[in-house]
C-alpha cells in the first residue's frame, strides 16, 4: 500500500508550470483550424513575452466567455454580435484585423450545379431547388450565423429533409458532410486543413458577401477588473503592427493565401 | 473492578417483524460456573444469548448488570454458531481484538502466537482464516473471544457439526477458561456435552424460560413434563 | 480500415520517438485523473462505509441518488462546474476556470458517485457478514469503518480502477471547464476530439491507442503493486 501511494505521489508531482505572462483569448474553431495561430503565437511570445492561451470554441461560446470575464480577449468573426457585445459594455471596442473567405463545398459531381452560379444567393437557391443534402453547423457559431444570413439573402427557408443542422464545430460538420456527400459552407482554411475530404470538392467561392471579417475585442476591465487589460492592449498593438501584417499576408496553406490583413493602423 | 453478576432480567422481550423471537424472560443469573441453555430447535436459544449479550435490542423489559451495561459490554465475548472469520490471516484475527483495546503491537503479536499454538494452529498463523476447516475456524473464533480475557463468554452451539476430536479440544479450552474464572453461558443441543459441562441448566421453550436450576436436578429429575419429554428425546411442541 | 492501420502506425511512432507533445499531454492526463481519483477515493470510500454501517434518515435516498448520479452525463457536470467557476459565478474570484484544477474538480464530481456506489455494494455485503462480530466486540463506529475498508480493499481497488477508467476516458466535462488549451489544459481525450474535428482520423486514432495502452498500463501497475503487497498470503 505504501509503495502504491509513493508511485501516485511521484506521478502527481510532475508539474509542467513554466512561468510566463499568460493571457487567455477565445478564438473560433475556424481560425484555429487555419493553422495561423501556430505561426503567430510563437512570434507574439518572442516579441511581447506574452503567452497567449487559446480557447478554441464557437463564436457563441466565445462571446459568452468574454461576457462572463472568463477570458481576457476574443477574436471572432460575427460583426452584428460583436457590435452588440461592445454596446453591452462587455468589450471596450472592436478592432478589425483581417479577413478570409467562406467557400461552398460539395460532392465532386456537383448535382445541384452550383459551380456555374452567378453569386452565393444563386448557389444556395440551386442547392435548395435540387433537394441535395446540405449540412449546417447549427451551433450558433460565426459560420452558422453567416450561413443563415446567406439563406435569408437568397430568400430560401432552410428547412426540410435535405437540411441537416448537426450542432457541431467546423471539422465535425465537414466530417458529416463527407460521410453524407453533402453540400456545406466552410471557411477556406478549415477546408484546406481538413484531412477527410473523401469525394468533396470546393465548388464555389469569390462572391464578396462571402468575405469573413475577423475582429479583436478586449474584454472591458471596468466590467471585469481581474482581466489582464494591459496584456490585451499589448496584444492588440502587436496584431495591428507591420510585423503582424507580414506574417498574416504571408501565411500560405497548400500554396494559397488565406488571410488578408486589413487593420486600420 | 466491580462484579458483573448478579444479572437480572425482567420482562425482557425481542420482537422482529411482529414475531416474538424470545421473551418475556424473567431471570437472575449469579456469578461463577457454566450455564447451559437447552431446548428444541427454534425455541429461541440463539435469540436468548444474543439478547443477553446485547446484540439484539429489547422491545420490552430490561437487563441489569451489577456493574452497569457499558462496563458489562466491554467484559464479555460471544462465539457464534457459524464462526465469523475476518478476511485476514489467522494471526491477524487473533491480534484484532487486542488492537481494539490498544494493546501494543509487539505484545498483541506475542499473545496471538501463544493462542495460535494453544489451539494447534502454530504452523498456520499466516494462512487466511477464511480457508480454515470448520473445526479450525471454531477454535480460532474461541481463541479470538478468549484472548481479551472476558469475564463472561457466550457460546452459541459452538460444537454443532464438529467431529469428536475438535469437540474435545474446545471443551478442554472451555474448562481452562472456567478454571481461570470466566463465567460461561452456552447453548447446545448435545445432551452429553451439556452433562459434561453444566453447573446449571436453562431449558427454553417457545422463547420462554421453562425450567432453570442446578444441572444435577435437571438431568435426574426435571420438574416439567416438557423437560422430561425433551430429555427422553421425544418431540416437544 | 486503412485509417485503423495508419492510427496504429501513428501511435507506434509517437511512442517510439517519445513525441514531446504526446508525453506532455499524457502526463497531464495522468496527473489530472490520478489527482481526481485520490481525492474522489478519500470522499467516496468513507462515504460508502458510513452508508453501510450507519442507519440514519435519508440513507436510502442518499444511496438512490448516488446510484442515479453514476449515470450523470459528464457534459452536464462540466456545465455546472463551469457556471460555478466562471468569473460571473460564485467561485469566480478563485480564477480556477480553464486550469487543470477545474478539470480535477469536474472529474471528482463525475467519479465519486461511481466509486461510492461500487464500494457501497461490497462494503454492505461485508458488513452483513461482520455485523454481529463487530457489535459483539464492542467496536466504535470508526473502528467498524476502518475494519470494513481494510478487509474489502481488493473490491475497493476495483471500484477505484473503475473510477480511473471513467476519469481518464472522459472528455465532455474537461473540454468545457479545461478549455483544451495547448500546453495548459490539453489532455489525451481533448486532443483526440480536436484531431477528429480536423478530420485527422489516423492521428486521433493513434492518440486513442495511446490512451488505451495507458489505461491498461495503470491497471496492470496497480494490480501488480497490490499483489506484491500481500504476496504469499492470499
Amino acid at each position: 500500500m505504501t509503495r502504491f501511494l509513493a508511485v501516485c505521489c511521484a506521478v502527481l508531482t510532475v508539474q509542467t508550470a513554466a512561468w510566463a505572462e499568460e493571457m487567455k483569448m477565445a478564438v473560433t474553431t475556424s481560425f484555429h483550424n487555419s493553422g495561423l495561430a501556430e505561426v503567430l503565437l510563437p512570434e507574439i511570445k518572442q516579441d511581447t513575452g506574452i503567452d497567449v492561451q487559446l480557447l478554441v470554441v464557437g463564436t457563441g461560446q466565445a462571446l459568452r466567455l468574454g461576457a462572463a470575464g472568463d477570458v481576457d480577449a476574443i477574436l471572432v468573426h460575427a460583426k452584428a454580435a460583436e457590435e452588440k457585445f461592445v454596446a453591452e459594455g462587455s468589450a471596450t471596442h472592436r478592432t478589425e484585423i483581417m479577413y478570409n473567405d467562406f467557400v461552398f463545398i460539395g460532392p465532386g459531381a456537383d448535382g445541384a450545379g452550383i459551380k456555374a452560379a452567378a453569386d452565393a444567393a444563386a448557389a444556395l437557391r440551386l442547392i435548395a431547388g435540387s433537394g441535395a443534402p446540405f449540412v449546417s453547423r447549427g451551433d450558433d457559431s460565426g459560420t452558422h450565423k453567416k450561413e443563415l444570413s446567406l439563406w435569408e439573402a437568397a430568400d430560401v427557408a432552410p428547412e426540410g429533409d435535405w437540411y441537416n443542422a448537426v450542432g457541431a464545430g467546423m471539422g465535425a460538420a465537414l466530417n458529416t458532410a463527407s460521410g453524407m456527400n453533402a453540400y456545406i459552407l466552410s471557411d477556406r482554411a478549415s477546408w484546406l486543413n481538413f484531412g477527410n475530404k473523401g469525394d468533396l470538392a470546393l465548388l464555389f467561392a469569390g462572391d464578396p458577401v462571402l468575405f469573413n471579417q475577423y475582429a479583436y475585442l478586449p474584454v472591458n476591465p471596468e466590467k471585469h477588473p481581474h482581466v489582464k487589460a494591459d496584456l490585451a492592449a499589448q496584444l492588440e498593438a502587436w496584431l495591428v503592427s507591420d510585423r503582424a501584417q507580414v506574417l498574416i499576408d504571408g501565411y500560405r496553406l497548400e500554396g494559397e493565401q488565406l488571410f488578408t490583413f486589413n487593420a486600420q493602423k | 473492578m466491580s462484579d458483573l453478576f448478579p444479572l437480572s432480567v425482567s420482562g425482557a422481550q425481542v420482537r422482529r417483524r411482529g414475531k416474538v423471537l424470545v421473551g418475556p424472560v424473567d431471570l437472575t443469573l449469579q456469578a461463577g460456573g457454566v450455564t447451559i441453555v437447552v431446548g428444541p430447535n427454534g425455541s429461541g436459544k440463539t435469540s436468548l444469548l444474543k439478547m443477553l449479550h446485547g446484540i439484539l435490542r429489547l422491545n420490552r423489559g430490561g437487563i441489569t448488570w451489577a456493574c452497569g451495561t457499558e462496563d458489562a459490554q466491554r467484559r464479555q465475548a460471544f462465539v457464534f454458531q457459524t464462526p465469523v472469520m475476518l478476511r485476514r490471516t489467522v494471526l491477524e484475527n487473533l491480534i484484532y481484538p487486542l488492537r481494539l483495546l490498544n494493546v501494543p503491537k509487539a505484545q498483541a503479536r506475542q499473545q496471538a502466537e501463544d493462542w495460535a499454538a494453544r489451539i494447534g494452529l502454530s504452523g498456520a498463523e499466516g494462512r487466511q482464516a477464511t480457508v480454515l476447516s470448520g473445526g479450525e475456524r471454531q477454535k480460532l473464533a474461541l481463541a479470538r473471544a478468549l484472548i481479551r480475557k472476558p469475564d463472561l463468554l457466550f457460546l452459541d452451539e459452538p460444537c454443532a457439526s464438529l467431529d469428536g476430536r475438535a469437540m474435545r479440544e474446545i471443551e478442554a479450552i472451555l474448562q481452562d477458561a472456567v478454571a481461570s474464572g470466566t463465567r460461561i453461558i452456552m447453548s447446545t443441543h448435545d445432551m452429553g456435552q451439556a452433562r459434561r459441562l453444566a453447573d446449571e441448566v436453562l431449558f427454553i421453550l417457545h422463547g420462554k424460560v421453562h425450567e432453570f436450576g442446578p444441572a444435577a436436578g435437571f438431568f435426574e429429575d426435571p420438574e416439567t413434563p416438557q423437560a422430561r419429554a425433551f430429555l427422553n428425546g421425544d418431540i416437544v411442541e | 480500415m486503412s485509417e485503423l492501420w495508419d492510427g496504429i502506425a501513428q501511435a507506434f511512432w509517437l511512442i517510439v520517438t517519445l513525441d514531446a507533445d504526446l508525453v506532455e499531454i499524457t502526463l497531464r492526463s495522468l496527473q489530472v485523473t490520478l489527482t481526481a481519483l485520490v481525492i474522489a477515493c478519500l470522499i467516496a470510500l468513507p462515504l460508502a462505509a458510513i452508508l453501510s454501517v450507519r442507519r440514519f434518515p435519508f440513507r436510502r435516498i442518499t444511496i438512490a441518488v448516488l446510484n442515479a448520479l453514476m449515470g450523470l452525463p459528464p457534459v452536464v457536470v462540466g456545465l455546472i462546474v463551469y457556471v460555478f467557476l466562471s468569473r460571473a459565478g460564485p467561485f469566480g474570484v478563485l480564477g480556477l476556470l480553464f486550469t487543470p484544477t477545474a478539470m480535477i474538480i469536474a472529474q471528482v464530481i463525475i467519479i465519486v458517485p461511481l466509486i461510492a456506489s461500487i464500494a457501497h455494494q461490497s462494503l454492505r455485503d461485508l458488513w452483513a457478514e461482520y455485523h454481529d462480530l463487530l457489535i459483539s466486540m464492542n467496536t466504535t463506529q470508526g473502528q467498524r469503518i476502518k475494519t470494513l475498508l481494510w478487509d474489502s480493499r481488493r473490491a475497493l481497488l476495483t471500484a477505484a480502477l473503475a473510477g480511473f477508467g471513467r476519469g481518464i476516458g472522459e472528455v465532455g466535462a474537461i473540454m468545457i471547464v479545461g478549455g483544451n488549451i495547448d500546453h495548459a489544459t490539453r489532455v489525451l481525450t481533448t486532443a483526440i476530439a480536436l484531431e477528429t474535428g480536423k478530420g485527422n482520423f489516423s492521428l486521433a486514432l493513434g492518440l486513442g491507442f495511446v490512451l488505451i495502452a495507458l489505461a491498461i498500463a495503470v491497471n496492470l501497475a496497480i494490480h501488480w503493486l497490490s499483489h506484491t503487497e500481500r504476496e504469499g498470503r492470499w
